[in-house]
């Protein structure tokens, strides 16, 4: 009844080919986006902000950068982590080596950089596929963390071997270093995701998003009506990898203030990845709902005991979180294999039929 | 309704539930001083965390069970389970700092990193004993953030001297061979400049060999010990490769009185699974391991005996166990400091600070809480948050860890120039200004 684009019509070749079609769902996007915007920074408290929202967008960010290439692209990547760690170590060693750059500069230039290595090992995806690329790009994730580990150049020879974020302003309000308040943070986070998914949706609504499809569903037939597979996949690596190394320097310089290459390790690779999954492969909301699920419902489980007073030894709380975390992953796993992107059309059709279904 | 429109409606229901969910931030009320444990019970590391949690808590029960809190005001606590990760420590950090910490035990070198640039900010001092930064013993530069009794630079000094009045004299030392076996993480190569310094200075030859995380898989470093063949070997591991270490070097024959761990090297974890192998193995200290000292009967009588321990009664007295009361101790005695300035109230931010500043236990102090001889007297300054501690060597019999040395002092004269240059480096890293010590009082 409310939700229904009847009386909608299409006069010109742009509005049939807007990112949002029917204007209902328009109008939900641009008050999600304006709310996302206001209300959390002058509404919620700190926590919130910095335990919850901020890494969420964070991890959102890198869920579209691998759902590009692992969703649109078809190449299973475990190096996200590596490749964010690239991000993360370039923005520390630009904004050191030139402090006046502007830090949303040095963001997007450590991304070229992430994009740059990527490149390179995105390089074997040519000859091998499936689980074999996986093996591939898990020596990504091993060698990078390794080579920052190792080098002392990375840190700029900290004797600890960590990378710490400098305070560096953006039109005289702070966003990085410990005085940066959460809320300045929290909207430089948001304006980063929100441009970032506007670009990744427009590129796999156009000719190159289709060009990895058409790679994903079958690599000779794309290979035939003239795709070619080199620039192809390695355009999928580079820009994937763009994404998530702004997603790492976003994720030491906005979330955790300072970092050593153990923030960065193998299981950040898989946590992404997960996201992805149940969230929805080959869907931009589906990289947002994953990463919402992956952090929100964990620490809802953490917190659920206490806003029912149950008390509880925090070993076995953790020990319950954990069981029905993955209880949960699974169930939406058979319910709906296709992630949580598809259970939210599902419920839009369903909603464009209410109230008088077949 | 079907089962997929159950999973939609389960899906909006915990993302509506969230926000509802925000912890309501308690100002801190001034009756109880309130500490935030972050502990990690589960998880790969458990193994190390429960019994330094559970020697936490049972002092602080202590205190309150048997004397109503510091001077009579009670001490409350929530535990929040970190499994030794870093996003979860800094999750529950936030969640519980609105609650008016009085102080903050990160228990992780990667947490109190994360915490050290909020402590000022925050308004929350940072006790990492014993381990985080050692550029933070420098409390000019760094104002909210203690590390007492002593860091990893002067551990390792002091294990080096150790060795020293072992082959007779430092000046013996020269020609040794002396390997440091670490976790290669910023934490385990916290030790390496302090002893390429050393080595340079004594002219002994000193190996470097990195383990890389967890350790599970060290043959090839044994392998280059054995052809090395060092006369001493210093380790900084943790977790799992500590126990890896100490099978590895039994099985390669290596006397093992020469081989010495860190603190966080030498619990009853590491030795017990390589058996009789470990016999021999030694470990530096800052307090002694076992139960026979009157805190633990005082905790068994008001604790245990009342039903509120945290754990066994058995398994009181490791070394882990014993670090947690420490711990706890300063932590106490730190509280007890700052209500000089608060006459029965729980102490302000500035006043904890004071009082972490301002702490001076005495031996007699010591006696007076049934810690005679359990840890060494340490007096923290406005300049020096580490005091610079001595360390003792236990060694491991087969069924328990035994002192075999006496209080060794770390090499002051060569560590703390070191710790102020790293502190200059460090500070002006996070853009903080150095204090005049003189002004404060």
């Amino acid at each position: 009844m409310i939700y229904r684009e009847a009386g909608q019509f299409k006069t010109t070749y742009a509005s049939d080919q807007a990112i949002f079609p029917i204007v209902q769902d328009k109008w939900v996007v641009t008050g999600a986006v304006a709310a996302a915007l206001l209300v959390p920074p002058l509404v919620a408290n700190e926590y919130w902000l910095q335990a919850v929202l901020i890494p969420f967008l964070i991890y959102s960010m890198a869920a579209i950068g691998l759902n590009l290439l692992t969703g649109y692209a078809g190449q299973l990547s475990l190096g996200t982590g590596g490749f964010m760690a690239v991000g993360g170590y370039a923005a520390f060693k630009l904004t050191t080596a030139f402090p006046w750059l502007n830090i949303i500069v040095v963001f997007v230039l450590a991304g070229v950089i992430a994009a740059l290595v990527g490149l390179v090992f995105g390089i074997p995806s040519l000859r091998i596929k499936g689980f074999y690329l996986a093996v591939a790009t898990l020596a990504a994730q091993f060698f990078l963390i390794w080579l920052f580990n190792k080098v002392a150049w990375f840190t700029n020879y900290a004797s600890s071997g960590t990378i710490t974020a400098p305070p560096r302003t953006i039109a005289g309000v702070m966003v990085t270093g410990p005085l940066a308040t959460a809320g300045a943070r929290y909207v430089a986070a948001l304006a980063l995701v929100a441009l970032g998914a506007l670009v990744a949706k427009n590129l796999v609504r156009g000719r190159i998003g289709r060009s990895w499809m058409a790679m994903r569903d079958r690599d000779i037939a794309a290979e035939i009506i003239g795709i070619r597979p080199l620039r192809t996949k390695l355009l999928a690596f580079g820009i994937s990898s763009f994404y998530c190394g702004v997603a790492g320097a976003e994720y030491v310089f906005l979330y955790l203030g300072s970092a050593e290459t153990s923030a960065f390790d193998i299981a950040l690779s898989f946590l992404v990845l997960f996201m992805v999954i149940i969230g929805g492969l080959g869907s931009i909301l589906g990289s947002f709902l994953g990463a919402a699920f992956i952090v929100l419902v964990p620490i809802f489980l953490t917190n659920a005991p206490h806003l029912l007073h149950l008390p509880m030894p925090v070993a076995l709380q953790k020990q319950i979180e954990l069981m029905v975390f993955g209880g949960l992953i699974i169930f939406f796993l058979i319910v709906e294999p296709h992630g949580l992107a598809r259970l939210w059309q599902i419920a839009k059709e369903k909603l464009r039929l209410w109230p008088f279904p077949h | 309704m079907t089962l997929r429109a159950c999973s939609i409606a389960l899906l909006a229901v915990l993302v509506a539930a969230g926000p509802a969910l925000a912890p309501a931030p308690v100002v801190a009320q001034g009756k109880d001083v309130f500490i935030p444990l972050l502990v990690y019970r589960t998880g790969p590391f458990a193994p190390s965390g429960i019994p330094i949690a559970n020697g936490f808590v049972d002092y602080f029960t202590l205190l309150n069970e048997r004397d109503g809190g510091v001077n009579g005001v009670k001490i409350t606590w929530e535990e929040c389970e970190t499994q030794y990760d870093t996003k979860q420590g800094v999750e529950c950090y936030e969640r519980l700092k609105g609650r008016g910490a009085a102080l903050v035990n990160p228990y992780s070198t990667g947490i109190s990193y994360q915490l050290i640039p909020k402590a000022p900010v925050d308004k929350v001092p940072v006790f990492s004993m014993g381990y985080g930064m050692s550029a933070s013993s420098d409390g000019r530069w760094f104002p909210w953030v203690f590390n007492f009794p002593t860091n990893y630079w002067s551990q390792a000094s002091a294990v080096i001297r150790y060795i020293a009045t072992q082959e007779g004299g430092l000046e013996k030392l020269k020609g040794k061979k002396i390997a440091h076996v670490f976790h290669n993480s910023p934490y385990g190569k916290e030790a390496n400049p302090t002893l390429e310094e050393l080595s340079r200075k004594y002219q002994f030859e000193l190996t470097l060999l990195p383990v890389d995380t967890p350790g599970q898989e060290q043959k090839s470093t044994w392998l280059q010990v054995r052809k090395l063949n060092p006369d001493w070997i210093f380790m900084s591991g943790w977790g799992v490769m500590n126990q890896v270490a100490v099978k590895e070097a039994a099985a390669t024959g290596f006397k093992m009185d020469h081989f010495i761990g860190n603190w966080w090297s030498s619990s009853d974890a590491d030795v017990v699974p390589a058996g009789d192998g470990a016999k021999g193995y030694k470990g530096a200290t800052f307090h002694a391991p076992g139960t026979n000292f009157k805190v633990h009967s005082e905790i068994v009588k008001h604790v245990y005996d009342r039903g509120k321990g945290a754990g066994k009664k058995e398994e009181m007295g490791s070394p882990l166990y014993n670090r947690g009361v420490v711990n706890a101790m300063f932590s106490a005695e730190a509280i007890r400091t700052a209500m000089k300035g608060a006459k029965g109230q729980a102490p302000t931010a500035e006043q904890m600070r004071w009082g972490f500043e301002n702490l001076n236990l005495t031996e007699k102090r010591l006696e007076e809480i049934g810690m005679k001889g359990f840890t060494h007297p340490i007096k923290v300054t406005c300049e020096d948050h580490e005091g610079s501690g001595p360390l003792l060597i236990e060694q491991w019999d087969g069924k328990k860890w035994n002192i075999v040395s006496d209080w060794i002092q770390p090499m002051k004269d060569v560590v703390r120039p070191k710790i102020e240059a790293a502190a200059v480096e460090e500070g002006k890293k996070l853009g903080y200004t150095q204090r005049d010590c003189s002004k404060e009082k």
